[in-house]
């Protein structure tokens, strides 16, 4: 019987059955409540097979409760919002939710593949390894494909992702990490003492174990006293609590990684809600209150359908009011067994039998196994599950002869217990290593991260009482630690009860196969396997067996592989060791590591204040470095892009033409020393720059290759104002402040960008003075002889507009560079656009600027490419020999004076018609294309409506002294192989009349 | 990990840029050789207390001294490069 929620109690648990929900899983419409997990509403409608295994597609049901479970695992949702490999123990039911499993062709119960089992010799440990080895060719045309397609998980959607990502960063005296006993009773006191704190908790709902097991807290229901704190806490307006928060990472400095998932109990997110928030928590001290995670026992095909931990079935019974079976065995190495006979007996299930390998049993524990109906059978053990898609008996052995007891048990349900691990995984995020602790066969926290404490289960406490004592104290002792008087430290009183364990890592006798790591479909025979082989060391285990890989990362997986390989070994555990957890703790989407930074979002925007005035004219945008350039400005008439470009290069030739230069680096510099300074940074002399004068300079690396290249301007006695490329204006002024405070502390002078404080448009063109005339103060003379070329200035324009002025050209026309307070940016091109509207003005673009920039043989970033020397491009003649600069020194080295070093040459395509593409490589004619001949490179091409041809720069060895030689562009991506020419870069007007017109 | 700065506190490192070790010095000769060769290219690797240099770039833009442990990420010390004598913290 499924569907309809047959095996739901009739009432108790912490679900809201006056709100049912509707949800599919593989098509089937079922019901569940408010407050399920998908896990939980399956069992609830019986359905107990929901996934097949990695490997063998061995029918697989639910393990767990909780985020460790490696086999339940669905994709959840449909269309660009399927998400794989989604554990069903922690997804929240909701109304309309689709889920359907993995790993199966065709259908769940009758899958094909399952003939892997069959094959299971082939698939055991290192199978990779030893089965496809040859031939080597086989290896990515078949045996991967079909492996991928036989083993694996879930389908990615393959669609981009329609969900919102946020990041946010908190600060907190304390972090408490779980939201159990010892994480409230750390955060209740934290919060008295007026602590700021922040409570995370992986769950919907607070109060951890104490939500599953019926436990009392000081005379009352555990859930009442939860219920309770969670109210105080509700009142503290110092205290955060973030439900459906796991932390996921412990890092540097109290520094912790967290995960919300704020919509993924909803279909959809609301409107303006991320689906995740990625937080940064910033904690001062840290509570470590995760609790444990229940191990199970290693017996014969222990991953039946039916198989589960006995702390899950408690969970299922008391909060989800779901009986996981009509018929129980249980099977408990430890005192956890009791209590889940008595639960079970509570619900409604019949219990045939405790089965506990000790051979002793506690009074307390026979009276609950009696009250139960239940035989208590001690000494005994389950050596096989039976069944297919679901548990149908178990055998056992050790049960005494002749004691009339069938050792074959009728069940559909095996609740195991093979105890519980301390959930300490973020203790060694920071480098600390776990230490065995043989009282409770268990690792607990070793060295653990600065500021961290950890109580309760998760440092191996599993003592109620004590647990809620230690969480109050640590949260008393944050406080202290904190300079802040502790609140009192309550007493605690709770029901008694044991935590006795005898290890059982194995069962001997066991038949079938007996899993250890169920999401990896990992046996005790490949741990034998890998120990026959050599790979004992656990991380050799790891990688050979793939123990404790996926998306579980062997939360129920490790201990019992390390434990069975230690006993194979003959060594103690803690000989053995353990492999290091590293963050993420649990399955994390990408997108919420990438937050909101992704798409045109990836980093800020940064537009111009000529931004608006450039879209109006119809710019197309490019990203350039860190802003948005306008890379053209099409007109209707313009037949393409390159028409477009055309006619923008010809109005800066034959008429004037208004470029956006804003986003040049743009540092201002004053005091008495920054000639001296400047004489440092740049290869070339700037003590004879007089005041009003501009000079071009560039600047290296000390490693000796050049780092940028700019003009700098002396506006004044002790101030100057350099110019950087628009992509390097970060790293020169951090550049700029190396030298000052680390190298030459002792020259006076200080400097500061303003790149965002000055808008500047570059008016370049015959027509340039008449358009600028119109706009100085009537008495400025710009007259040739009065503001010659690399002429600078302070002036006022528009009306009183404070500006400054800078006859400069990178396009070698007549050409000025007008700047003025970003707030006039925007007005500026708007009058600069009327003003030179009877002279032709065009506005132009990135695209007709790299042309014309290009026909002048200017170098940019292709040919700045951290890779060329000043000599290299043509600028040994500007560095000076009279004075110290950085770089100077490594630039001299031998290799880089070679004359066989690639330098910049001009390339004119032979055929007037043939086009170049950038990155082809240079090669002599005859020559084989290969890697052998190449002889440099082309670094920037364009076709010149100025020559009407194409034109290139690029490097090419001894390039200078082979102006005339004719070489082979090759470019085998475009499939192109173009004679060219190597001529002068200085395309057009070399004599540079142009520019002192 | 968050460094201390002097000027404006405990900041995220993602506010500063990292500079290498502190205590290198520009070599004063103008000859090519393995002086500069060690200046411009070679590093320690210590396994331990580190003093080395951060950029405020998102700050006070002052170039700092961190002492860090290499091996625990610990901050011993932090302090700006630029001596008091500076001619530029007379301002400050």
């Amino acid at each position: 019987m499924t569907g309809d929620q047959t095996y739901r109690r009739a009432d108790g648990g912490a679900i809201d059955r006056s709100r049912p929900l509707s949800f599919q899983f593989d098509g089937r419409r079922y019901r569940g409540y408010q407050g399920d997990t998908l896990a939980a509403a399956l069992l609830a409608n019986g359905v107990r097979l929901v996934g097949r295994s990695f490997k063998y597609h061995r029918p697989r049901g639910i393990l767990s409760a909780g985020p460790e479970e490696p086999n339940a695992l669905v994709e959840l949702r449909g269309g660009a919002r399927r998400e794989p490999n989604s554990r069903a123990t922690v997804a929240e039911l909701f109304d309309g939710l689709e889920a359907r499993s993995q790993n199966r062709f065709p259908s769940l119960s009758f899958d094909v593949l399952a003939l892997n089992g069959l094959l299971a010799p082939l698939f055991a440990a290192g199978f990779y390894y030893k089965t496809f080895m040859w031939p080597a060719a086989f290896w990515e045309k078949l045996y991967e494909p079909l492996i991928r397609r036989a083993a694996g998980l879930g389908r990615a959607s393959g669609l981009p992702d329609p969900d919102r990502y946020e990041k946010a960063t908190a600060f907190c005296d304390l972090l408490v990490i779980g939201a159990g006993p010892a994480g409230l009773a750390a955060a209740l006191v934290a919060g008295r003492s007026g602590l700021r704190v922040i409570l995370a908790e992986q769950d919907f709902a607070l109060g951890g174990r104490l939500l599953s097991d019926r436990r009392w807290i000081d005379g009352r229901p555990a859930i009442d006293w939860v219920a309770g704190v969670v109210d105080e806490l509700g009142t503290m307006t110092d205290v955060r609590v973030l439900t459906r928060t796991s932390v996921i990472g412990a890092y540097d400095s109290g520094t912790y990684a967290a995960v919300e998932r704020v919509a993924d109990h909803l279909a959809e997110p609301p409107p303006f809600q991320p689906r995740q928030r990625l937080w940064r928590i910033v904690a001062r001290r840290s509570v470590l209150a995760a609790g444990a995670i229940e191990r199970p026992l290693v017996f014969g095909d222990n991953d039946r359908p039916g198989v589960m931990l006995a702390g899950a079935v408690r969970g299922y019974l008391n909060r989800f009011a779901v009986r996981p079976g009509a018929r129980a065995v249980v099977f408990a190495n430890n005192d956890e067994g009791a209590r889940t006979v008595a639960d079970l007996a509570a619900a409604g299930v019949a219990v045939a039998a405790l089965v506990d390998p000790r051979p002793e049993a506690a009074a307390e524990t026979r009276r609950i196994v009696e009250a139960a109906g239940a035989r208590l059978l001690r000494g005994a053990q389950v050596v096989r599950a039976r069944g297919g898609t679901r548990l149908t008996a178990v055998e056992l052995a050790g049960v005494a002869p002749g004691s009339g007891i069938d050792p074959v048990i009728p069940c559909d349900l095996l609740a195991m217990s093979g105890g519980w691990n301390p959930t300490v995984q973020l203790t060694s995020h920071h480098g600390g290593k776990p230490v065995w602790d043989a009282t409770i066969a268990g690792f607990v926290p070793g060295t653990v991260p600065p500021g961290m404490v950890v109580v309760g289960a998760a440092a191996g406490h599993f003592i109620l009482a004590d647990d809620l004592a230690q969480g109050a104290q640590a949260g008393a002792a944050a406080a202290q630690a904190l300079g802040v008087t502790a609140a009192p430290v309550p007493g605690f009183s709770a029901d008694p009860e044991t935590a006795a364990i005898l290890p059982l890592w194995r069962v001997p006798g066991a038949r079938g196969k007996s899993f250890i790591d169920f999401q990896n479909d990992v046996a005790v025979s490949d741990v034998a396997l890998a120990e026959r082989e050599g790979f004992r060391a656990v991380e050799h285990l790891k990688r050979y067996t793939t123990l404790g890989m996926a998306t579980d990362q062997g939360k129920t997986a490790n201990v019992n592989g390390l434990a069975v390989m230690a006993e194979l070994t003959a060594r103690s555990i803690s000989e053995t060791g353990t492999t290091t957890a590293r963050p993420p703790f649990t399955p994390t989407a990408l997108g919420a590591l990438a937050g909101h930074h992704r798409g045109p979002d990836f980093r800020p925007t940064r537009l111009t204040p000529g931004h608006d005035w450039a879209a109006e004219q119809g710019a197309r945008f490019i990203e350039a470095g860190a802003w948005m350039r306008a890379q053209a400005f099409p007109q209707a008439g313009d037949a393409d892009l390159q028409a477009t470009i055309d006619r923008e290069v010809l109005a800066v030739r034959q008429a004037v033409g208004l470029c956006d230069v804003t986003t040049l680096g743009k540092i201002d510099l004053q005091g008495p020393d920054v000639a001296e300074f400047l004489d440092r940074i740049y290869i070339n002399g700037w003590k004879t720059l007089a005041v009003g004068r501009v000079r071009y300079g560039v600047m290296l690396r000390e490693d000796g290759f050049v780092q940028d290249d700019g003009t700098t301007a002396r506006l004044g006695p002790d101030h100057y104002l350099m110019t950087t490329t628009t992509a390097n204006a970060g790293s020169v002024f951090r550049h700029l402040e190396f030298c000052h405070q680390v190298l030459w502390p002792d020259l006076d002078l200080r400097f500061i960008s303003v790149t965002e404080q000055w808008a500047q448009y570059a008016l370049a063109g015959p027509r340039a003075r008449d358009v600028l005339a119109g706009i100085v103060d009537p008495g400025f003379d710009l007259d040739n002889a009065a503001f010659p070329h690399l002429a600078a200035t302070e002036t006022r324009v528009c009306d009183g507009v404070p500006a400054r002025l800078f006859r400069i050209s990178f396009s070698g026309e007549l050409a000025y560079e007008i700047a003025v307070p970003a707030r006039y940016g925007d007005a500026l091109a708007r009058r600069l656009m009327r003003q030179g509207a009877d002279h032709g003005i065009t506005p132009y673009g990135l695209e007709a600027l790299n042309i014309l920039r290009l026909e002048k043989g200017h170098v940019a970033g292709a040919e700045l490419n951290g890779q060329t020397t000043a000599r290299d491009l043509g600028f040994e003649r500007m560095m000076s020999t009279r004075k110290d600069y950085i770089g100077r020194v490594m630039a001299r080295r031998p290799a880089l004076l070679a004359p066989d070093r690639p330098c910049l040459v001009g390339l004119r395509p032979v055929a007037a018609t043939a086009t170049l593409s950038g990155g082809a490589h240079l090669i002599a004619r005859g020559a084989v294309a290969n890697a052998a001949a190449d002889q440099g490179h082309v670094t920037s091409v364009g076709a010149s409506a100025t020559l009407g041809h194409w034109i290139g720069l690029g490097l090419l060895a001894n390039g200078r002294a082979r102006w005339g030689e004719i070489v082979r562009a090759v470019d085998p991506l475009r499939g192109q192989d173009t004679e060219v020419e190597i001529v002068s870069p200085l395309f057009y007007d070399p004599e540079g009349k142009r520019l002192h017109a | 990990m968050r460094i201390p700065c002097p000027h404006c506190g405990d900041r995220s490192h993602d506010e500063f840029s990292y500079g290498g070790a502190a205590d290198r010095r520009r070599p004063t000769t103008a000859d090519f050789g393995p002086e500069w060769l060690d200046y411009v290219y070679l590093r320690d690797n210590p396994a331990g207390l580190h003093r080395e240099l951060w950029y405020h770039g998102s700050g006070c833009r002052c170039w700092l001294i961190v002492e860090r442990n290499t091996l625990s990420h610990a901050i011993t010390a932090v302090h700006a490069v630029l001596p008091a004598s500076s001619p530029a913290m007379e301002d400050a």
